[in-house]
């Protein structure tokens, strides 16, 4: 049973892998990963690692697919042209060593000294893999990583809104578009720091300016 | 079911990302590859765990999910200021390195 | 440090204090202050030479070679080098000579430069070469001899070039220089032959070791090196065939020629004879080979000098024969002898040249022999000095230089074997001398006088309207790098008297010191340097003595009745005579050729190698080859390695993944 399964789940992966390189549409690449995604849950599971099955579906399949979505929307995603510019020796090149790095890493993990170990692994308890026991490792042993984990993703949230968000204030058709209901509540005689340096302040009828921002 | 089977499937995995990576020309489905190999690397990371029946190799593949997902972040933030820029997403274009 | 070592030091630093002084503050001081400082800075040092000299003789006899170190330089790799002057009856005497010389000499020279634009100048480069001179004669060690060897050759050339404006000056500047590095080549290769089986740099030391070093004489690397040091003297002293130098440095002003090309800096080969002589009685060979040198080029000298015209260029033959008769003395070890020729040429040859910067002065700064005439009655003085200097070349009696010369060619003689040719040539040139040095004063001073030599009877001295070069007769300026406006004459001059006078009286009375049989003062002050020498201490026959003075006299008064015979009463002989010997009298005038032999064998191949070297070697060797194949060599990797970086991203990663392929091969083959 659990070979059946592993054999489903392994080549829905797999299947899912060829998906996300092979097609043309990124919209379809990234449907395709989260079935792989979705598939390689399964085989967490059947390797007692529940509490990772389970993470990986809510937050890698549920969350980061989900943005990469939306990214893809904004972004356009049209049809990239075949073959690559660079030269078609590159996709040669690339299907040998990436054989290459195949070959090596099967032998690798199999030729070596996993026959010393009963390759059905060792007995474990009830608890392994579940919520209580990753809960307790990754408070009293991790505590470390777990923290600086949080904070590396602090780090990348800035990042990201620094990187993605408008520089310099709008172009000039936005700015004349942009009116807001800020406008009418100000008081005329409100200084506001486009004013301070000195751009006019326009009358209500027209369009404001958004204060300057640093940058 | 045989410890073997499952860094065979990892090491498939990963070597298809890495084409990937190499053949693909827009940025979105390189990060895409990207996510691929990490992914194949936690496969293997929940395998050992399991053969070894320590549960630190989940731990470890759960940061790296974090990481993974930091990594996401940033590189779609890159893409979507690309883009911002009119820069073309293509790797190809973006070749000011060159000489 | 006893105080003999005091005053050996002082003697050498106050020289160049004086330079410092005058070279820094010599424009602040008033018209003639430089060179106040100047001799004031020479007569102390003589002061300490003599303060020497004293603390000398009041050590016992044994103990009168005193090495005075101020510091080590180096003790590495076995070479001794230490800032050491070696202070002993040799030195002292050079010390005394040189000071004493270059006192006088600055003396003159306060008023003879005044008025010229680098007054300040020339007494800075004067004291410096005096400083260099004393360094090179107090020097304890090889290192430190060449050192001043190479100042002095320095000093030279800043001297000889001091008008430097005028080509012709520069131009024997430069030849005067790189002759002078040939010779100092020479020297440092002898001393690296030398130091080689001696291993020491130090001369006491060198001197103690030389019988276990060379154990048989005529060692072969021995006689190398002494023959490499005799280059460096021959080159120094201008004798054959590096002595074509001399002449040309007649260029510099008239008190240079008197210090450095009569006193001084061409008695350095003499004088490094003399100090090596252990090492040159350990190598006969080369003792012999100098001593034949220094007749040869007495002969030629003197032979040449009978046809010169220009007033110098006599006198600076006369010195490259005075000194053939020294270094053939010293090379044949007749030390004493040799050295006491060197004082009394120091003193009449300075005379002599003091005189002709006085008639030179007179003509306005012409020196052709030919347009002078008549200076009896206009420059008393001088004829009276210019009479002395020229006695005492000649060797007439009871003048210093008779005695000099014929102690000399008598410790020649004594020697016996093949030395009588050497003896016979000596009195041949003994004869030369008289005539040539009579011709150019009876050229000079008798006769009918020339207009110049009338205005000065009438008092007014003569001023050249356009100012020139005399050696190439093309106008010129009196401003910096010129000779300035004014010409000083000794009969209106103090200190030019009071220097020629000295002079003279000593070229009178100075070859009293060592009358044969009679006094033996050089001799015995010099003692203790040459007493380890076996042909030192050598008591010639009283035949011999007395033959030999007779001669000397005989030959001195027959060139001079000669020279008066021809040149005096009867005029016509002169030119009949150089009618009928024309190719000699040629060879005579162009000096036997050696310019135009030096400049086929050495100047015109060097020639034609720098023009091959830059058209062939340079061109296409280094440039194309070298250069351009460096280059072509970088450009071509770097476009090489370049053609890595595409730019494209992908290409990197496939770099990446074909790393990670080979390290993964890698590990797997080496478990």
């Amino acid at each position: 049973m659990a070979e059946v399964l592993f054999f489903l789940a392994a080549i829905g992966a797999v299947v899912g892998a060829i998906g996300v390189v092979a097609v043309r549409n990124p919209f379809y690449s990234v449907l395709a990963l989260v079935s792989h995604l979705l598939c390689l849950a399964a085989l967490f599971l059947l390797l007692n690692a529940e509490f990772v099955a389970a993470a990986q579906v809510v937050v890698y399949a549920g969350a980061v697919m989900v943005l990469y979505v939306f990214v893809v929307a904004y972004v356009g995603g049209q049809d990239e042209p075949l073959g690559p510019r660079a030269g078609s020796g590159l996709r040669g090149a690339a299907v040998l060593f990436g054989g290459a790095l195949f070959v090596e890493l099967c032998i690798a993990t199999l030729g070596s000294g996993l026959k010393l170990i009963d390759s059905r692994g060792t007995p474990i308890g009830r608890g392994f893999g579940a919520p209580e026991q990753i809960g307790e490792l990754l408070l009293t042993k991790f505590l470390l990583p777990f923290e600086v984990a949080s904070f590396l993703l602090l780090i990348a949230a800035v990042g990201a809104v620094v990187l993605a968000r408008r520089r310099g204030g709008l172009s000039a058709g936005e700015e004349q578009a942009r009116y807001s209901a800020m406008d009418l509540l100000r008081p005329a005689s409100t200084g506001t720091m486009a004013e301070s340096v000195g751009s006019r302040r326009p009358a209500l009828t027209k369009a404001t300016t958004p204060p300057a921002e640093d940058s | 079911m045989d410890i073997g089977w499952y860094l065979t499937a990892s090491a498939l995995i990963f070597t298809i990302g890495a084409g990937g990576v190499l053949t693909r020309r827009s940025p979105l489905v390189i990060l895409l590859c990207l996510e691929l190999m990490l992914n194949a690397a936690n496969l293997a990371l929940i395998a050992f765990a399991r053969m070894h029946g320590n549960a630190e190799g989940q731990i470890f593949a759960v940061i790296v999910m974090v990481v993974a997902a930091c990594e996401v972040t940033v590189g779609l933030g890159v893409i979507v200021a690309m883009h911002r820029r009119r820069l073309p997403i293509d790797v190809d274009e973006l070749r000011e390195l060159q000489g | 440090m006893s105080s003999l070592e005091l005053f050996a030091w002082a003697t050498l630093l106050f020289p160049l204090a004086g330079t410092i002084v005058i070279a820094v503050a010599g424009r602040r001081l008033p018209r003639r202050g430089a060179g106040y400082v100047g001799t004031g800075a020479l007569a102390l040092s003589f002061a300490s030479a003599i303060g020497a000299l004293v603390m000398l003789q009041d050590l016992p006899h044994d103990e009168r070679q005193v090495v005075a170190v101020a510091w080590d330089y180096a003790n590495s790799v076995g070479v001794d080098a230490q800032l050491s002057l070696l202070v002993d009856p040799l030195s002292v005497f050079m010390i005394l000579v040189v000071a004493g010389v270059s006192t006088l000499i600055h003396l003159y020279s306060i008023s003879y430069l005044d008025s010229d634009e680098g007054y300040v100048r020339f007494f800075s480069y004067l004291n410096f070469f005096v400083f260099s001179m004393l360094l090179l004669v107090l020097a304890g060690n090889f290192l430190l001899l060449i050192i001043g060897w190479a100042f002095v050759g320095a000093a030279s050339y800043m001297l000889i070039s001091f008008w430097y404006r005028r080509t012709t000056a520069t131009d024997a500047g430069i030849k005067a220089f790189v002759i002078n590095v040939l010779g100092d080549v020479g020297l440092v290769l002898g001393t690296f032959f030398i130091f080689k089986h001696l291993g020491t740099l130090d001369f006491l030391k060198a001197f103690e070791g030389v019988k276990e070093g060379f154990p048989q004489t005529n060692d072969a690397d021995l006689v190398a090196g002494c023959i490499l040091l005799l280059v460096g003297a021959f080159a120094k002293s201008a004798q054959v065939p590096l002595h074509t130098w001399l002449p040309d440095a007649m260029e510099g002003p008239t008190p240079v020629s008197a210090l450095i090309h009569a006193a001084t800096m061409v008695t350095a080969g003499v004088y490094l004879i003399a100090r090596m002589h252990p090492l040159f009685e350990q190598a006969p060979i080369a003792a012999d080979v100098g001593a034949i040198v220094g007749c040869a080029t007495l002969l030629i000298a003197g032979t040449t000098a009978l046809a010169q015209t220009d007033l110098k260029r006599v006198i600076a033959y006369s010195t490259m024969s005075q000194i053939g008769y020294m270094i053939m003395g010293v090379s044949a070890g007749a030390y004493a002898a040799g050295l006491f020729h060197l004082m009394t040429h120091a003193f009449f040859k300075a005379l002599l040249f003091m005189a002709a910067g006085s008639v030179i002065a007179a003509m306005a700064g012409n020196q052709n022999l030919d347009r002078m005439g008549g200076f009896r009655r206009a420059l008393p003085f001088t004829y009276g000095c210019m009479v002395v200097g020229g006695l005492a070349l000649a060797g007439v009696p009871p003048f210093s230089g008779f005695f000099s010369k014929d102690e000399i060619l008598l410790l020649l003689g004594d020697r016996g074997g093949w030395f009588w040719i050497l003896y016979a040539a000596g009195y041949v040139g003994a004869f030369l001398t008289g005539l040539y040095t009579f011709r150019m004063i009876f050229r000079a001073f008798w006769g009918e006088p020339v207009p110049e030599a009338r205005e000065l009877e009438e008092g007014h001295l003569h001023h050249a309207h356009a100012p020139s070069n005399p050696a190439t007769g093309e106008l010129e300026d009196t401003d910096v790098g010129f000779p300035g406006p004014e010409h000083h004459i000794a009969e209106r001059e103090p200190t030019m008297k009071i220097a020629m006078g000295t002079l003279a009286f000593l070229a009178i009375v100075g070859g009293f010191l060592q009358i044969p049989k009679v006094t033996h003062v050089v001799d015995h002050f010099l003692e203790p340097t040459f007493e380890d020498s076996a042909l030192y201490a050598r008591e010639p026959s009283g035949g011999l003595i007395a033959f030999g003075l007779v001669l000397g006299a005989f030959v001195a008064f027959a060139g001079i009745g000669l020279a008066y015979y021809v040149w005096v009463k009867n005029p016509a002989i002169a030119t009949r005579v150089r009618e009928r010997l024309a190719p000699l009298y040629k060879l005579f005038l162009n000096k036997w050729y050696f310019d135009e032999l030096i400049a086929m064998l050495v100047a015109r191949p060097a020639l034609w190698f720098g023009v091959w070297a830059q058209q062939t070697f340079e061109r296409i060797f280094v440039n194309g080859l070298l250069v351009g194949g460096s280059t072509g060599i970088v450009r071509a990797g770097s476009s090489a390695v370049r053609a890595a970086q595409t730019g494209f991203l992908r290409y990197y990663a496939l770099l990446i993944v074909v790393g990670m392929v080979v390290l993964a091969f890698y590990f797997l083959l080496a478990s």
